[in-house]
């Protein structure tokens, strides 16, 4: 008896050691490094001028405008001048000389300022210019706890990227991914967070069981799972900032794919419960079970329309695995893709107007892109055993997972299939990226 | 029984054959040797048992871990992106069901897996899939429906590493795993 007191205070204990560990801020330190192996040709020029630091204060722990000269040259879109090429450091609108930047062929530069406060906090500045005018185009000011400062900086890099491109920047985002390490002992599995660009990875649950799916909730707190922790396949909800989790479906069977509406409210899931594998809609707060899809053959891989009022799913009810849409209320499914003998996964583009989906081809399984007014399918990748694509969430780059010589890899490539990135892990296999929604500033 | 028999005589005769023609070298060293003879005769009677079994009938542990009987195959495989159990799979299954239907407190998890390639959820859905064709051949058969649970872990389990039809061949599979005997 007391035995089994000891043991459950044991767990609890190491249930909040993980939480502790979950919540500790790790800054400066990636596991994925991304690099760019494709980018655009003509690229725009940026000078980014490293932030001017106050005399005799203690440096802020990152280096602001590197982080900003990488999130832009990682788009792919952005080519920026290299630190030691720069003809002068201005930190001040009124030192700067735009002839010099001028002769250099620079559209524009970025220049700022980083002091710190008295309570331990920093004052950020930063100011974007159009060099050929000579004008301001932006400018803003922040402040920051020690921690925040690489959020800080990706934030900048959206300012810039949208005010520069007309496009919402995607840098203040994150990605979850899962990762095994195998060793004669067994595998390993984590579901893991980072920031967009790698930095700041955090195990959000480690696990001697696979660990699949993960599904961003729309507000960005919460990542829905399936885990085959104690030999079955469970769906849960975690909330990210708590570490607390729930179990949102545990029937007999399968029990995979969730996948959040646009609102919240409710989840999209493949049960086969009833005997094979169905498109299901649970109503989360009551936990009501609305049934999809009707048909003897596999029904899974649910995803939902921006706009919420319908979902595609994969089904080999034709004979092969195709792209299916189905009204979020129900009734008739159509089919969308009819080229090639295997497509599956889709997930609309933040715009709704093309899917992204596994396009499986002559043995080879690639990202591919559906325009949906066209239904013109584009091979988006060159690779054989792609899979997971995941847009981010301004609808610029797809994140999918890849096998490489090493194992299983991340990669990323624009939706035009013009900038290419390619995503190492230090160590083991790493699979299933999902980019998550827009951060809440 | 009768083939254990027969063994047991025509052993009984070749000993004695043994002890006549040691007997004709006549010392009584060798009839003390006659008598150690006819012990080492009652003990190869016991090991006449043995001879049987190892021509295949006589197992006597239990039925499952006989390495001789289909029982000890537990891995059936399917072809790319199919559940229909193959032909040559047949018999493996057939063994399991009968040995199910005889013993009611025997149960199996059918466990369906599937090669790396495509996408992962429809992987899992897919080995469920081979799960429950394994399942639904086995009931016909005359298992019952509670010695038989399914389970899928898609291609998230391999039983092969590498890249190659030679490793997904052996990763799109059912394994039998008994929960108890």
């Amino acid at each position: 008896m007391i035995v089994n007191v000891n043991r459950r205070l044991a767990l609890v204990l190491c249930a909040c050691a993980s939480m502790l560990m979950a919540s500790l801020p790790r800054t400066g330190h990636a596991v994925l490094t991304i690099r760019i192996t494709q980018g655009i040709e003509g690229a725009l020029p940026i000078a980014i001028v490293p932030f001017g630091l106050q005399a005799g204060a203690q440096p802020p722990p990152v280096d602001v405008a590197q982080i900003v000269a990488n999130d832009l040259t990682r788009s792919g879109r952005f080519s920026p001048l290299p630190f030691g090429d720069l003809p002068s450091r201005p930190s001040e609108a009124s030192a700067v000389n735009f002839a010099d930047f001028r002769l250099l062929g620079m559209n524009n530069l970025v220049i700022g300022k980083v002091r710190a406060l008295a309570n331990g906090r920093y004052s950020l500045e930063f100011r974007l210019f159009d060099v050929f005018r000579g004008a301001q185009v932006k400018g803003y000011e922040f402040e920051a706890a020690p921690d925040e400062l690489r959020r800080k900086a990706h934030q900048i890099s959206d300012i810039v990227y949208e005010a520069l491109t007309g496009e919402r920047g995607a840098f203040d985002t994150r990605i979850a991914y899962v990762t095994e390490k195998k060793s004669a002992a067994g595998s390993r599995y984590a579901l893991n967070v980072a920031d967009s660009d790698g930095f700041n990875p955090q195990v959000v649950l480690d696990s001697k069981s696979p660990i699949v799916s993960p599904s961003w909730s729309p507000d960005g707190s919460q990542l829905a799972y399936v885990s085959f922790e104690g030999n079955r396949p469970r769906i849960f909800a975690q909330n990210l900032s708590v570490g607390t989790r729930q179990v949102i479906a545990a029937f007999p069977g399968l029990n995979g794919a969730p996948a959040w509406s646009p609102d919240g409210k409710s989840m999209a899931m493949t049960l086969s419960k009833d005997g094979n594998p169905e498109v299901y809609v649970m109503d989360i707060a009551t936990r009501l079970l609305k049934r999809l899809t009707v048909s003897a053959a596999i029904d899974t891989e649910p995803a939902w329309s921006p706009d919420g009022k319908s979902l595609v799913f994969t089904s080999d009810r034709g004979g092969t695995p195709q792209i299916y849409r189905i009204p979020a209320s129900g009734g008739q499914a159509t089919r969308l893709t009819f080229e090639g003998k295997y497509n599956s996964r889709a997930t609309f583009a933040p715009d709704g107007k093309s899917l992204s989906l596994v396009h499986g081809d002559k043995g080879t399984f690639r990202i591919a892109v559906l325009d949906l007014e066209n239904n013109a399918l584009r091979v988006l990748t060159k690779t054989t055993l792609d899979e997971s694509p995941s847009f981010a969430p301004n609808g610029s780059m797809l994140l999918y997972a890849t096998t490489d010589a090493g194992g299983g890899a991340l990669a990323g490539v624009s939706t035009d299939g013009r900038v290419r990135q390619e995503l190492a892990a230090q160590q083991g296999d790493v699979r299933e990226p999902a980019w998550s929604p827009f951060r809440q500033p | 029984m009768r083939k254990g028999l027969n063994s047991l005589l025509l052993l009984i005769f070749s000993v004695a054959f043994l002890v006549a023609c040691e007997g004709t070298t006549g010392t009584t060293k060798d009839e003390s040797s006659v008598t150690g003879g006819s012990s080492s005769g009652t003990s190869s009677s016991g090991s006449a048992t043995t001879t049987a079994a190892g021509s295949g009938s006589g197992w006597t542990g239990h039925p499952l871990d006989d390495p001789n009987s289909l029982l000890a195959r537990r891995t059936v495989y399917f072809d790319f992106d199919e559940s229909v159990i193959l032909d040559q799979d047949r018999p493996i299954l057939e063994a399991h069901a009968q040995y199910l239907s005889q013993n009611p407190g025997a149960a199996v998890t059918l466990e369906g897996h599937t090669d790396e390639r495509g996408t992962r959820e429809y992987n899992l859905a897919l080995g469920e899939r081979r799960a429950v064709a394994v399942r639904q051949f086995m009931s016909l058969l005359g298992a019952a429906g509670q010695q038989l649970r399914t389970l899928s872990y898609g291609e998230e389990r391999p039983a092969a590493a590498g890249h190659n039809e030679e490793a997904w061949a052996l990763n799109r599979r059912v394994e039998i795993i008994y929960r108890s005997k």
